[in-house]
């Protein structure tokens, strides 16, 4: 697949973005994804990102950035304003999963998420060698990982069943190349499309 | 210009008369007035490259450079505005502007009244920020500016930059609120009471027309002073400089100065009674006091934000608990709400309110970035 962003999975997610559409992309970088769709679909954008060097880039990259610590929820953000809340290989980064999610289908019609998965086959083959993961999409060890919650595309799923959070569109990526099947074992890289039920 | 320093060098103020009634918020008018200012690089043909530096409680129009004649005098921002500096002269026109009621030489209660041929004193109205932004307009109007590319200020200052944004808002297109608040807090006007009670209850205040006994209420200045410098700083960062230590290694058991707070405070109090004016300082605290666009909507920020246009850079400071993070945050979320173009930083830093005069390298890298964007 093309790679216009540097980051494949930007791709996927653009693609689901439409023309004019409000987006909040929370762990949002150096704002490449955000100039992207405000250049390309004319979307209002704002990237949330706590460290103090993304805030930066994403200025000098002319995006708007807001410098909000994510554990802290999303409180200051209204009911449904955004048409979807972007979080891009960072939901494995946030403590507090099930509330961040929430807040995310509060502020936003539907999320899009996309994050390492624990269950990729290479993954497993370490743990049953007896070592933690170290691969293209885990690039870190366990002492300096930026990680703080490691699970797979079925215990995501089985979160958001529980949850009430309606799956609308599920991709699996290894490498760049899309997965067909049994994506849980073949899926290095996993990208949602979620809503809200009722 | 001095580019091997990054200063703008000698500079001079100016002034500008202006003779068109300017009516005030509080009601009533000034008949006349003037403004002094100063300006820094040249205003491009377009007229599309001026900046508005906005001050804040005790600042003026000196913002850069110093004065050929007195080279100490360096301006209150001159680090972040020179040539190559983050407000860089070589692409903007920059203006500082004393505002009406102070005391630096535009109209204020040390300059003439007219009708009575002495010095206004208590008689100058209280001017607020709307009056200031109104001033700020006709001055842009006098200097051919139609739309400022930026105005940017610092607490009081960002107050005012805001204000642009809702009282002009096809005037200016791009607002920079720094270490700045949509509106004080209780506790914030209790700061601003005690200090105008200590100049209020000098006895050498004689009712704000001090003037005429050739005294100024330098104890209650003095006094007002000190209290401000205790909440414009950090806990963390007194402790760092000061922390317990003793002005003259022991204790004295006296009431003269033990610790070296002690000292510092009572030398800024003194150096500030002994330069700014009283009336000035209730004033313009009163200016604080009162700013709140959100007032006039029943205190829903986000409906008195609906006017802006600019987009925005809000910033402030870890420490600042005068002008907490939270207020920034306040102004953000309006913004938001709003779907206008706004970025935010807070910058880690140890010194409190003061860290938006100082030059922290991420500080500065922030400004430095967003006035890279701004087109001219």
């Amino acid at each position: 697949m093309t790679n216009v962003l540097g980051r494949f999975d930007f791709d996927v997610i653009a693609k689901w973005i439409r023309p004019g559409e409000k987006v909040l992309d929370l762990g949002c970088g150096d704002g490449s994804l955000l100039r992207y769709l405000r250049d390309e679909k004319g979307v209002l954008g704002y990237g949330v990102d706590n460290d103090p060097d993304n805030v930066l880039a994403c200025i000098r990259n002319g995006v708007n950035v807001l410098q909000i610590d994510l554990e802290a929820g999303l409180s200051g953000f209204e009911d449904g304003f955004f048409d979807h809340v972007v979080m891009s290989l960072s939901l494995q980064t946030v403590r507090h999963t099930e509330r961040l999610l929430a807040e995310m289908l509060r502020v936003g019609r539907e999320a899009v998420v996309s994050f390492p998965n624990f269950g990729h086959r290479s993954h497993r083959e370490a743990i049953a060698q007896g070592r933690m993961p170290v691969s293209e999409s885990l690039p870190y060890q366990w002492y300096n990982s930026p990680n703080v919650r490691f699970f797979t595309m079925a215990d995501f799923e089985a979160l958001c069943a529980e949850h009430g959070i309606l799956l609308r569109e599920r991709l699996g990526f290894d490498g760049e190349a899309a997965v067909g099947e049994d994506l849980n074992l073949n899926a290095s890289i996993a990208v949602y499309r979620l809503g809200k039920a009722g | 210009m001095d580019t091997t320093t990054n200063s703008v060098g000698a500079v001079q103020p100016q002034r500008a008369h202006f003779d068109k009634p300017l009516a005030l918020a509080g009601g009533g008018a000034l008949p006349a007035f003037e403004l002094v200012y100063e300006t820094y690089g040249e205003l491009n043909a377009a007229r599309s490259n001026a900046v508005l530096v906005c001050h804040a409680l005790s600042g003026n129009h000196h913002v850069a450079g110093h004065y050929a004649d007195d080279p100490k005098n360096v301006g209150w921002w001159d680090n972040l505005v020179g040539p190559g500096k983050p407000l860089d002269t070589r692409k903007f026109f920059v203006v500082g502007v004393n505002n009406l009621g102070g005391c630096y030489g535009s109209t204020g209660p040390t300059t003439i009244n007219p009708a009575s041929g002495r010095p206004w004193g208590a008689d100058f109205p209280v001017v607020v920020v709307e009056d200031w932004v109104a001033a700020q307009a006709m001055l842009a109007d006098r200097l051919g500016i139609d739309t400022w590319a930026a105005v940017m200020g610092g607490s009081l200052g960002g107050m005012q930059a805001l204000q642009w944004t809702l009282e002009y808002p096809e005037r200016i297109r791009h607002a920079l609120v720094i270490a700045s608040a949509p509106k004080l807090t209780a506790q914030n006007i209790a700061f601003n009471e005690v200090a105008r009670q200590a100049i209020l209850s000098d006895p050498d205040f004689h009712g704000g027309h001090y003037y005429a006994h050739g005294v100024v209420p330098a104890r209650g200045l003095r006094l007002a002073r000190m209290i401000g410098h205790i909440t414009y700083l950090s806990d963390d960062q007194m402790a760092e400089k000061f922390g317990r230590k003793l002005r003259q290694g022991d204790l004295q058991f006296s009431y003269d100065v033990d610790f070296e707070i002690e000292s510092y405070l009572r030398y800024q109090g003194d150096k500030f009674a002994g330069y700014f004016d009283a009336n000035t300082y209730l004033i313009t605290t009163k200016a604080l006091d009162y700013f709140d666009p959100a007032r006039d909507y029943g205190g829903n920020l986000a409906a008195a934000l609906a006017r802006a246009r600019a987009d925005f850079l809000v910033v402030s400071f870890s420490t600042d608990w005068r002008f907490a993070p939270e207020r920034s945050r306040e102004i953000v979320y309006g913004l938001v709400h709003n779907r206008l173009d706004v970025s935010y930083a807070e910058i880690e830093s140890i010194a409190g309110h003061d860290s938006f005069l100082l030059d922290d390298p991420r500080y500065h890298a922030v400004m430095r970035a967003y006035f890279e964007g701004i087109e001219t």
